[in-house]
């Protein structure tokens, strides 16, 4: 059984055309050819799952495309979206050394998508050890980054691993909550079909809601892997926060790359300044609303998102207003949405109301994006896990938590950061597990 | 301004500057002759006339390197395919115009003294300055007696050479091939037949490459390639050493016009410093056209002027003194690579450079802060690799931690741990690591006084000799 995927919407595709298109075969070779090949390259270095950048790029550059996408996938096996959804100004490419020589750093990312993509164009298959060469059953939960390199890397080495998914769809975020116009849901969904071929099995619609069902693993497994993320996104804490019309940010997300959600109009508020508030509000803007402000507490030198989202958004027309906060939010006649908010400013760390500040936007959506809420319970009731701060606590090196049948990573871990760096702990946890279960049956 | 004016050459032949088109497709027309004098060309060697040849499709193939094209290039074309008649009606139209421009008939006709003469009085009487003889040409022609066939063949050289001497009143160039193993053989040759100079070098046997998904060499013609001539870029350090060699024998020496990759004014000026009175352009023209002379003799002037040369003949040869043998070069000059710090980025390529390929003298094993007694860690390449590969990393997700991230790490902008470290007693001088450094001026070779005096092989063998008795 294939992994589903979503149909084409041609709307879709033409509103969220894609950021960065690919390179012409031409201009990857020559682009790769502009690589200085730097020995134990900080390029390498800076990114979470060392792909060996120059070793790949010498590939391209050869003409040796198989090759230089397999040794991108070897050390990351979603290298694909990576390549589209990384903030490689602040990984490989801001370490480029030719930043230090005045010059443009490689398109490391771009070359890396021409390389990957062509791999899955053909239906490339990365070689796998045979199923069972390994004595090792694994439970991956959530099928996000972190659980697919965690399952794919166990299965490479001849393991079996399970990914078990609440959603109908594999990917987590990758398909679910990155921008369209970075990686589409498609591009997600053909790269977890490779996945699967490597041998991963898959369980969609279910959820690990009770002790019962983590009982049931158990049984079944010998490790499980945690890769749940974070809970569901914050509510705004200001009356009228439930009224309809107010939709988080992943969730419009979710919606308009799943199809349910093909236009918007009229005025939608955004509230947060982080890279997901930046992407509901470029979102917006693509699907047809006139006017998107993006509300944030503070002022522009604090937010969050990355500089170049921050940039990107003012080129799709989001307005950007600072220092303000939502108060109330109420509904006239019209049904139409009316957002109270107030003017702010930082007095010793705190936010205080300005007086007379308020001003109320009449809008058809608000989007909260103001953080993820931690996880649940239940795992460190039943499982006895460690959990600080609503993350799991981890050993850094192996991603094994405090009840060792368990490893955890990506957001569940580390709070929310990017796809590349749920791909190396997804890794690092399956290397662990294979060299435990390796000292076991000697 | 400095006089870039060529008088005289080979006994007589006059032009604006030392740039002449070199005998090939370039100068296969009087029109295009005409609008390369336009250009800024000071001469023109016609593309080879002699009786007209049919030409295959295709002809040319070319060397990229990193995707750049044309490192090299090879051609399979033969001759000019255009009668003797329309050559020379055109060569006496662009005199005409153009009398102060050097025009030189490349000939090749048939190995007979009577083809040669009337060839030779032809030429004269459309007006041509001067004649190359065509010796060179390594395809096609050479299957038929003619080109490189005499030019391999000192005996047949001299004879022909002296053929078209008994006729000549212009001054007569030989134009040398390099596919032979001394090309001092035939430039000798060439001047006991009377040759007033010679032309160096023709373009050299090659096969370009082969289409890996046919498997025919490149270029292709129906399915079958032939060995070609290569030139450009790519061949002028051949085209240096062949020149130089004929330059330093004087049994060989005479006027010299040099060609082989020349593209910019600083090739031109390299040629010139080896001895040549002129320079001879083919393949940078097909790559740009005639327009890249603008530059050349721009450029040529300006330099020669920061130099303080009035004139071609204040810098010519002035190379060829500083080309000795090995033996007499100074075994104890001694050089080491320095690194500048300031400028280092870190690629670190001299590291794996001189690990891999010279003295394993270049370490990453620099460490911050103070240090307590001797550092020399010296771990492998696959060391240090791997101990990135087993790090940690983490995107850089908060403004705290990517302020961090890109915050300067020490004294220069690389840090200290990826700015390797030249073993100064170990350095043997050797120079790659400098020539691995994309950075201009970041690794400079240094010279180590080691207080003995210049002692060359041939001193130290000599000395050893005299001394072996004495230890025994």
């Amino acid at each position: 059984m294939t992994v589903a995927t979503l149909p084409d919407d041609p709307q879709l595709r033409e509103r969220f055309s894609e950021l960065k298109p690919p390179l012409t075969p031409q201009a990857a070779t020559i682009e790769a050819n502009r690589c200085l090949y730097c020995f134990d390259a900080p390029c390498t270095s800076a990114c979470p799952t060392h792909i060996d950048v120059p070793g790949f790029i010498k590939r391209i550059a050869s003409g040796n495309l198989r090759g230089s996408a397999l040794r991108i996938l070897d050390a990351n096996i979603l290298g694909g979206s990576c390549s589209r959804a990384c903030p490689v100004d602040v990984l490989c490419e801001g370490a480029c050394v030719l930043h230090k020589q005045g010059r443009h750093p490689i398109r490391i990312a771009q070359l890396q998508r021409h390389a990957v993509d062509a791999f899955h164009d053909v239906k490339g298959d990365v070689p796998t050890a045979p199923r069972d060469s390994r004595h090792l059953r694994v439970a991956c939960i959530g099928a996000g980054p972190a659980s697919l390199a965690c399952a794919a890397e166990l299965c490479r080495q001849g393991a079996r691993a399970t990914v078990v998914e609440r959603r109908p769809l594999p990917g987590g975020l990758n398909t679910y909550g990155v921008a369209e116009y970075k990686l589409r849901a498609a591009e997600s969904l053909r790269e977890i079909e490779m996945i699967r071929r490597m041998g991963v099995e898959f369980r969609f619609g279910a959820g690990i809601e009770s002790a019962e069902d983590l009982r049931e693993l158990e049984a079944e497994f010998d490790f499980i892997f945690l890769g749940i993320g974070l809970g569901a996104m914050e509510q705004l804490n200001i009356p009228g926060a439930e009224s309809e019309g107010v939709i988080n940010a992943l969730e419009l997300i979710a919606r308009y790359k799943t199809g349910q959600l093909r236009e918007l109009a009229g005025t939608v508020v955004v509230v947060g300044a982080g890279n997901t508030a930046i992407d509901a509000a470029n979102a917006a803007r693509r699907l047809g609303a006139e006017t998107v402000y993006l509300l944030y507490r503070r002022g522009e030198s604090d937010i969050p998102a990355f500089d170049f989202e921050y940039e990107h958004s003012k080129v799709e027309g989001v307005q950007f207003l600072w220092h303000r906060q939502p108060t109330a939010i109420r509904t006239d006649a019209h049904g139409v949405l009316l957002l109270d908010t107030v003017q702010v400013r930082d007095v010793a760390g705190s936010l205080v109301p300005i007086p007379d500040s308020k001003f109320t936007i009449s809008c058809h959506l608000v989007v909260p994006a103001i953080g993820q809420s931690p996880i649940g319970d239940l795992m460190r009731d039943y499982s006895k896990i460690e959990v600080r701060n609503g993350l799991i606590a981890t050993d850094r090196a192996t991603g094994q938590t405090t009840n060792t049948r368990y490893f955890a990573g990506g957001d569940c871990t580390n709070g929310g950061r990017e796809v590349v760096d749920a791909v190396a702990d997804g890794k690092r946890s399956a290397l662990a597990m294979l060299k435990i279960a390796e000292a076991l049956y000697v | 301004m400095s006089d870039i004016r060529v008088r005289g050459f080979a006994g007589g032949i006059d032009s604006p500057n030392p740039f002449w088109l070199a005998s090939a497709p370039p100068a296969n027309t009087g029109e295009q002759v005409m609008r390369a004098f336009d250009a800024g060309w000071g001469g023109a060697v016609w593309k080879t006339i002699g009786e007209p040849v049919a030409n295959v499709s295709s002809r040319y193939s070319a060397m990229d390197w990193q995707g750049l094209r044309i490192a090299g290039f090879n051609n399979i074309e033969l001759i000019s395919d255009r009668t003797i008649e329309d050559n020379l009606r055109e060569m006496a139209q662009v005199k005409r115009r153009y009398p102060y421009h050097a025009v030189i008939a490349s000939l090749m006709v048939a190995s007979n003294r009577e083809a040669w003469h009337e060839i030779v009085a032809r030429a004269e009487d459309a007006g041509a300055d001067g004649l190359e003889l065509n010796f060179g040409c390594p395809h096609g022609m050479s299957e038929r007696g003619m080109g490189s066939a005499v030019g391999q063949v000192p005996e047949y050289t001299e004879m022909i050479t002296a053929w078209v001497k008994e006729k000549a009143r212009t001054p007569v160039l030989v134009k040398l091939t390099p596919n032979i193993t001394d090309i001092r053989t035939v430039a000798r040759a060439a001047r006991r037949g009377g040759a007033d100079g010679l032309s160096a070098i023709n373009t050299i046997n090659s096969i370009t490459g082969i289409d890996l998904d046919t498997f025919v060499p490149r270029p292709n013609v129906d399915g079958k390639s032939s060995h070609g001539g290569y030139c450009g870029p790519a061949v002028k350090p051949i085209a240096l050493n062949l020149v130089q060699q004929v330059a330093s024998d004087p049994e060989s020496v005479l006027p010299l016009s040099g060609i082989g990759g020349i593209e910019t004014w600083r090739d031109a000026a390299e040629f010139i410093l080896l001895g040549c009175g002129t320079v001879q352009v083919c393949t940078a023209v097909m790559h740009y056209g005639y327009r890249i002379v603008e530059d050349m003799a721009e450029g040529l002037e300006s330099w020669m002027r920061s130099k303080g040369f009035g004139k071609i003949d204040d810098f010519r040869g002035l190379s060829l003194d500083r080309i000795t043998e090995w033996k007499h070069l100074n075994l104890n000059y001694k050089i080491v690579a320095h690194i500048d710090e300031s400028k280092c980025i870190g690629c670190d390529l001299c590291h794996i450079a001189c690990w891999d390929g010279a003295h394993q003298c270049i370490h990453l094993d620099r460490v911050t802060g103070p240090v307590n007694g001797h550092v020399e860690l010296h771990s492998t390449p696959s060391q240090n690799e791997a101990r990135t590969r087993s790090s940690i990393t983490v995107t850089p997700v908060s403004r705290k931690e990517r302020a961090e991230a890109s915050s300067p790490h020490g004294p220069y902008m690389t840090p200290i741990e990826r700015i390797p470290r030249v073993d100064e007693t170990e350095c043997v001088g050797c120079n790659l690591c400098s020539l691995v450094c994309p950075v201009d001026q970041c690794i400079s070779m240094v010279r180590v006084d080691t207080g003995a005096r210049a002692e060359t092989w041939d001193e130290r063998t000599h000395s050893a000799e005299c001394t072996e008795p004495q230890r025994s």
